[in-house]
């Protein structure tokens, strides 16, 4: 398929080249439509958010005021830290103006007046790569007073993440952005009506908008039959962990995850037979190796098959790994993450992550099993924010789908006391 | 103390917000880029020209990693450890840096020369394992090419 969100053009993040294949056509196009059209052709796309709830873009976008006393603000959430994921980064390095172009008629059609575009602190490099992009997109008026001679003008300004997981949640990023500790805010109010300094706010992922201009040059009508048909449209599936050619891969929605393992990625060195699969960063549930076919990266087959897109990161584990050190450590980081609001999540992270490296260390007791699940089910929707579900499904899937491992590693006298 | 040049960075930064608490990370990110470290001193300063409390202003600097509040070595090594990077090798990785460096995760060698770090994802997983020395990412590496990395820092 050929490749909208990371073409293969050289230098395409330089605006002149972006402009030579029709960048900022969009914009121009978006211009000459009313705010509400353009809400109406992302709603009809069927585009769903790539940030790992795969809710529908053009809904999110009506829940905006269309009058509001109050300033409207956007936020492109780019502070992808999900284990797993590497997405975000190729867009900054890659097509910086696609991002810069969506989040502009984004704003036209809400009707917002600044955006801010939060970036983890880690890609200090790409951030820059990004800085540099808008910074020639405002000086060809793309961006800034008056939009090409229209009468609609909007600010787009960066601003750094320092180093915290839980920002990339969206309550927490709006408390980051206004320079608090980034904890997640109790919902409702939904951020649309309660969001950044209490004004009507809409958080929308990076790769999210970037399908925008797509949508908007093409028409929804075009870009609803890419991939699968209730989640449609081109998406970035990283591959990583044991696969001859990890990388990002653009590909339709519903792609077959063989197919993304063996033929994007290269398949699984020495031919190995694939134990586990996380199919879309460290918080989707893990799905066995014989599980995963037929199955395909999209919201429903994920769904039928006991997992989720998430921010479509897969990691791909083959016969050789030690799973019960894959979760002490995906347990590891949902401890290290926890903001520490919530008692479960502040708690429960921590215990789990201590009885897993019994486990590792060979000494973990049968009923530590039935301990760990408890602790998750505990933490599981008892948490303001995600976060706390993040932590609670892979150590629940792991035990539903590997108990084997667990039991293997269980103290011998221990096996004696219990049996 | 912030330089001159930086306040008036500042002063342009803040325009970009609804109120100047906004500015607080901006801001520390200025102050760090100054000093290498964010001290008590510096906090205080911070939190005077924004109208913030010390108290929110160490709060802040606390809760996030990438904010350090004591000094660091003249080259921080950051080695991901996290599942993609671990499948791929990255204790090998840290093995060959506290080999070279002399310390542990967490701890800066006597000469001040390494600060060494274990880190959670840098989203970087399609080139682990990967270690990071302040904004630059060093991928698909092997202990022999990160001893040849360390080695190549004066």
């Amino acid at each position: 398929m050929e490749r909208y969100i990371l073409p293969d053009i050289p230098d395409y993040s330089a605006i002149d080249v972006y402009e030579q294949h029709g960048g900022y056509g969009a914009l121009k196009k978006a211009l000459g439509m009313k705010p509400e059209e353009v809400t109406d052709e992302v709603k009809k796309s069927s585009l769903r958010g790539r940030g790992g709830a795969c809710f529908p873009t053009g809904l999110k976008w009506t829940f905006m005021p269309k009058q509001s006393t109050k300033a409207k603000y956007l936020c492109v959430n780019g502070d992808e830290s999900e284990p797993g994921t590497f997405k975000d980064r190729q867009i900054l390095e890659l097509n910086p103006h696609a991002l810069i172009e969506g989040t502009v008629i984004a704003c036209y059609a809400m009707g917002i007046t600044t955006a801010y575009i939060y970036l983890r602190g880690e890609y200090g490099k790409w951030i820059r790569m990004l800085q540099k992009a808008l910074d020639a997109a405002y000086a060809k008026g793309y961006v800034g007073e008056k939009i090409l001679g229209s009468g609609f003008s909007t600010n787009v300004y960066l601003h750094k993440g320092a180093g915290a997981y839980i920002c990339g949640e969206e309550s927490a990023l709006m408390n980051s952005l206004e320079g608090q500790r980034g904890y997640p805010r109790v919902k409702p109010p939904f951020p649309a009506q309660f969001g950044v300094w209490g004004c009507p706010t809409t958080i929308n992922n990076v790769e999210t908008i970037c399908n925008v201009p797509l949508i908007i040059n093409k028409g929804w009508e075009w870009y609803s039959k890419i991939g699968a048909a209730k989640h449609p449209g081109p998406i970035l599936v990283g591959v990583s962990g044991h696969v001859n050619k990890p990388g990002v891969f653009e590909v339709p929605t519903g792609e077959l995850l063989t197919d993304l393992i063996d033929k994007c990625a290269g398949g699984v060195p020495g031919d190995k037979k694939i134990k586990a699969v996380i199919p879309g960063g460290s918080s989707t549930m893990i799905l066995r190796g014989e599980a995963i076919e037929g199955v395909r990266m999209d919201a429903d087959s994920l769904k039928a098959a006991g997992s989720s897109v998430g921010t479509a990161g897969m990691i791909v584990m083959d016969e050789t790994t030690d799973l019960i050190r894959v979760i002490s450590r995906i347990s590891k980081f949902y401890y290290h993450e926890s903001c520490g609001q919530c008692t479960p999540c502040r708690e429960g992270t921590g215990w789990i992550w201590k009885i897993l490296k019994r486990f590792e260390l060979g000494e973990g007791q049968m009923k530590d099993i039935d301990l760990l699940m408890d602790i998750a089910n505990s933490i599981e929707g008892n948490t303001i924010c995600a976060l706390g579900d993040a932590a609670a499904w892979p150590v629940q899937s792991m035990i539903r789908r590997f108990r084997d491992e667990f039991e293997k590693r269980v103290k011998p006298a221990a096996v004696a006391v219990a049996s | 103390m912030l330089t001159q040049e930086n306040l008036n960075r500042i002063e342009e930064i803040r325009k970009r917000y609804a109120t100047s608490q906004a500015a607080l990370l901006p801001v520390l990110w200025i102050a760090q880029e100054q000093e290498g470290w964010i001290s008590e001193e510096m906090m205080r300063e911070v939190g005077k020209l924004l109208d913030l409390p010390y108290g929110h202003v160490l709060g802040v600097v606390s809760f996030y990693t990438m904010f350090h509040s004591e000094p660091l070595g003249k080259y921080h090594i950051e080695v991901c450890t996290n599942v993609s990077c671990m499948l791929r090798g990255s204790d090998g990785i840290l093995k060959a840096i506290e080999h070279h460096c002399g310390v542990k995760p967490g701890e800066t060698s006597a000469d001040r020369k390494w600060t060494v770090s274990e880190v959670e994802c840098m989203g970087a997983c399609g080139g682990a394992p990967m270690l990071a020395i302040g904004e630059e990412y060093y991928e698909g590496l092997t202990p022999e090419s990160t001893e040849k990395l360390l080695g190549s820092l004066k």
